[in-house]
This record gives C-alpha cells, sequence and structure tokens, in this order.
C-alpha cells in the first residue's frame, strides 16, 4: 500500500506520543514544496514494467487499476523516473 | 542468596545476569572488557539466555541495541572513554527514541594525552544526551544498579536509556564481597519488558522516525519529562528492591553526616568512601564536617543538594572532571541547584584523580580543612588554581577573575 496522509494531523500535545512511533501517515509533513519540477507520466507511452517504482527513492510511485501513477504529496521531483523510463513516459514539467 | 568475592565488573554482569537480557551488543575496550567477557562466558554457558552480538565498534553497539529495544528486546551494551565518545552519536537517538537500554560505562580519561585510567570526563561530557545517569560508589551498589536500572528505564512514564557509571579499575577492577540474589528475588524484583514503542506486526506503525518543526519540540519536551519521572521511579524502585533484597538506598543523592554540618565535601562514584572515612576522622577532632554523594547526576538532585547543605559555611565541589575554560561541570550543576534554590553558600571546586591520578586522604582532609578559609575558586589537588597560573598574570595576584580560566598545567 502506497503511504498516504491521513485527514486529521495530531497537533495536541495529548495526542503527539511520548516516543517517535506512530501508525503511518499521521505526523508527516508533506514534501511537495520542495520540487522545482514534476514527474508527468504519459499513459499512453507507459508499459507498466514498473522499473521507475523500483528506482523511486521515495517510494511514491504506484500501480492501481492496472495504471501507473504518482503520489504528489511526497514526490521530491528528483527525476530519477524519468531516467529510468526506457519508453520515455516521463516528463518533467516545471512547477508553477 | 550468595555472597561471592567479586570485582565491579563481575558484579555488574551478575546483576545483569539476573535482569535477563534478551541481546548484548558490545565492543571491548579497558576498563570495561571484564563486564562483557563474564556476559559472554555466561551466555556461552547458557546460564543467561541471550544474543551476544559482536559488533565493529561502539557506534555499533548502541545502534545494535537500538534495534533489539525496537523489537521489544531487553538490551544491554557496555563502554567506556573513546568508546561511548564514539557512540555519541547514537546516545542521542536512543534516548529521543526512548529506547529504554542499560549501558555500563567504566569512567576513564579522554584522550589526549591518551590514558586508559579513571576519571569522569567521558560521561560528564555526555550529560546532555537524554540519557538517564547513575554512579556507583561500590561493587555492590554496581550489581544492584544493574537490576534497578531496568527497573526505572523501563517504567513507561520514564522509557529512556540508562548509564550506570563505574570508576575505571578503583570500582571495575577492585575486589570485595558481594551479595548476589538469587534468580527467584530478581525475577519477584523487575517484570519483563513490555512496551508499545516497538516493531509490532500486529499493530504496525512508524518507529523512530523525523519530526519536522511542528512536532519537534513536543518531542524534546516528552524527552525532558521522561528524564524527570525518573526520579519519582528511582524511589518506586528502592523501596520495592528494600522490601525483596534488604538493601536500602536514598534516592538521587546519599547524605553523610550532613545535618550539622559546617562544611560538606560533595563528591561522586567511589571516592565517596575515601571522604566519608575522611569525614569521620575530623569528627573525631569534633570537626563538623560531612559529604554528599551525588548518585544521579541526570535527573539532577536540585531539591536534594539545596537540602543538604543549606545550614552549611562552605561547600566543596570534589570531581574528576574539568570543563576546560570554565569549571568542573558537577560544580557548575550544584551551583545551578543552590540558586535554583535561593541557597547562597560559598563553593570551591576541587579536581583531581585526572587520568587516574590518586585523591588520597590527606587530599581529602585538606580541602575539609580549607574550605574554613578558602574563597570560591577552581583548585586542581597538588597543582593548584585557575588563577594563580594563568597566562596574564604570572603570579595570579592581580588577574581578573574573568580571565582565570585560561590554566596551565606545570609538571
Amino acid at each position: 500500500m502506497k503511504p498516504y496522509l491521513r485527514d486529521k494531523i495530531p497537533s495536541a500535545f495529548d495526542e503527539i506520543p511520548d516516543a517517535p512511533s506512530y501508525e503511518a501517515g499521521y505526523l508527516v509533513t508533506k514534501n511537495s514544496g520542495w520540487r522545482n519540477v514534476k514527474p508527468v507520466i504519459d499513459l499512453g507511452k507507459c508499459r507498466g514494467c514498473l522499473q521507475c517504482y523500483l528506482q523511486c527513492p521515495d517510494g511514491v510511485i504506484f500501480k492501481r487499476d492496472g495504471k501507473v501513477g504518482i503520489d504528489y504529496d511526497f514526490c521530491k521531483g528528483c527525476g530519477i523516473c524519468r531516467k529510468a523510463c526506457k519508453f520515455g513516459a516521463v516528463e518533467m514539467e516545471a512547477e508553477k | 542468596m550468595a555472597r561471592k568475592f567479586l570485582s565491579g565488573n563481575e558484579a555488574f554482569a551478575e546483576g545483569i545476569r539476573l535482569a535477563k537480557p534478551q541481546v548484548i551488543s558490545a565492543y571491548p575496550i579497558t576498563p570495561q572488557t571484564i563486564v562483557v567477557e563474564r556476559l559472554s562466558e555466561m551466555v556461552e554457558d547458557k546460564s543467561l539466555n541471550a544474543e551476544f552480538i559482536h559488533v565493529e565498534s561502539e557506534h555499533s553497539a548502541l545502534s545494535c541495541a537500538m534495534g533489539a529495544s525496537a523489537v521489544g528486546a531487553r538490551a544491554f551494551t557496555a563502554t567506556s572513554s573513546q568508546g561511548l565518545l564514539y557512540m555519541a552519536e547514537c546516545l542521542t537517538y536512543a534516548a529521543g527514541g526512548r529506547f529504554p537500554i542499560v549501558m555500563m560505562n567504566a569512567n576513564r580519561s579522554t584522550a589526549l594525552p591518551w590514558n586508559i585510567y579513571g576519571d569522569q570526563r567521558d560521561s560528564l561530557s555526555l550529560l546532555d544526551s537524554g540519557w538517564i545517569q547513575a554512579y556507583a560508589e561500590n561493587a555492590q551498589e554496581s550489581l544492584d544498579l544493574a537490576l534497578m536500572s531496568y527497573y526505572i528505564a523501563e517504567n513507561s512514564a520514564v522509557s529512556t536509556p540508562f548509564m550506570v557509571n563505574l570508576d575505571g579499575f578503583v570500582l571495575t577492577h577492585t575486589y570485595e564481597v558481594v551479595d548476589v540474589p538469587a534468580q527467584e528475588q530478581a525475577d519477584a524484583f523487575l517484570p519483563p519488558f513490555e512496551t508499545e514503542n516497538k516493531i509490532d506486526f500486529d499493530n504496525p506503525k512508524n518507529l523512530a522516525f523525523s519530526a519536522g518543526p511542528a512536532h519537534n519540540d513536543i518531542f524534546k519536551y516528552k524527552e525532558h519529562i521522561g528524564v524527570l519521572n525518573a526520579a519519582g521511579v528511582i524511589n518506586k524502585a528502592e523501596r520495592k528492591f528494600a522490601d525483596i533484597f534488604g538493601r536500602s538506598y536514598t534516592g538521587l543523592t546519599e547524605s553523610y553526616k550532613t545535618e550539622d554540618a559546617d562544611y560538606i565535601i560533595i563528591t561522586l562514584g567511589s571516592i565517596a568512601g575515601l571522604v566519608k572515612e575522611t569525614a569521620d576522622k575530623l569528627r573525631r577532632q569534633g570537626k563538623r564536617v560531612g559529604v554528599l554523594r551525588i548518585r544521579y547526576m541526570r535527573p539532577f538532585p536540585n531539591d536534594d543538594i539545596a537540602r543538604a547543605v543549606k545550614n552549611a559555611k562552605a561547600v566543596a565541589v570534589l570531581e574528576k572532571d574539568i570543563s576546560f575554560g570554565n569549571e568542573g561541570t558537577v560544580c557548575t550543576n550544584v551551583k545551578a541547584a543552590l540558586q535554583n534554590n535561593a541557597e547562597n553558600i560559598p563553593i570551591s571546586n576541587f579536581i583531581g584523580g585526572l587520568g587516574g591520578k590518586n585523591i588520597s586522604k590527606k587530599d581529602i582532609e585538606n580541602i575539609f580543612l580549607r574550605l574554613e578559609t578558602e574563597e570560591a575558586e577552581v583548585k586542581f589537588i597538588g597543582i593548584g588554581t585557575s588563577r594563580e597560573r594563568t597566562e596574564v598574570s604570572g603570579n595570579g595576584a592581580e588577574c581578573e577573575k574573568s580571565q582565570r580560566g585560561r590554566i596551565f598545567l606545570r609538571t
């Protein structure tokens, strides 16, 4: 299962655990703001081989209903997926 | 219970055997080596059912202990001096991760000049790493602290790693008769380690994660509260310990004839025995002197110290440490304790035992006697004060107080 942000982010003192350990997806800061460029998958060219998934350092690429997608909440825009794609299905677009 | 003739290291190993850690990861270093040697023998002869992991460094030793703690195992490691300093990065990980690992540190001087003998500069330089720090006086207390440390560290209100300090050689390698409790007694005292802060396949969660500016301060505040909570749990542990084993301890400090004392030496570790003996000798000569032994540097006994010395005319802090350019760190902490409690008493700082140099009974007697006349100053026993040997003055007479930090040792 790909990581995802939960609806309610704990922020009150009593909601924060003593140790830095918690169910995934809660005490998380989005890092979408780190991107200058954003990978976009051309599903017409994508063969679903998942080389990009294997090489993504942030684990943000997933396949759902046969289609490959990117979790833009956590993608930092490094472009490794574009480099990894043998079919030219990933293009980097400038963030506005 | 059995009475055995044991060194400090061996007594500590017996205490750890009774605490039944599931993982021991350690790297040998003088004067700690014997404790892990004994434990490895216990694992070998199956008197201790634990994984003994031979790691390649102290950094790995504590990292490995954290991994063990993170699956809910009771973990032990031990080190000394440069090993502890090499481990320093991992100390804050273990404390911030709230992994209640127990470590024995054999107090030893820090390089350079290279030296394998005892002083307390290694652990005192790491007071701020978030660990509970206890200082044992003798081998019996070492064994007892080995058992109590897990009880305290693993308490859910504490969940903090615990460093037990034994003076290198003078405690780790000297022998005395020690009561070694029976396993049934130890089991009655120390419950199995239970924690929610672990990898759990039925309840998966992230462990030991990052926390950005939004939450970081709350984790640090809670870490601070965890160490403070240890004070109450130490008392609880000692009451239960006395019930089961018949030996009593006195919390964060031990007061010795301080009630009516005009002059008090505050110290820590194994030298306290000699200081108490010296106090007895001076008492027989009619001098009202006393000793306050600090058993725990973290949590720091602010109130205990202020209460014990509030009627004294002057106090000396005797320690095997110097924070270069200032004074001994124990002294700084003691001064803060008195300030926090609005007590204004002259405090002298005596630095001794560096690199294992002997502190004699005569030295201690002189400290008590000098307290009657001395003004507050940092004094290296047998060498001189900070002020009199600073470069500025030559003879020190006109040296400003603010410049006294520059210390030149004459040999």
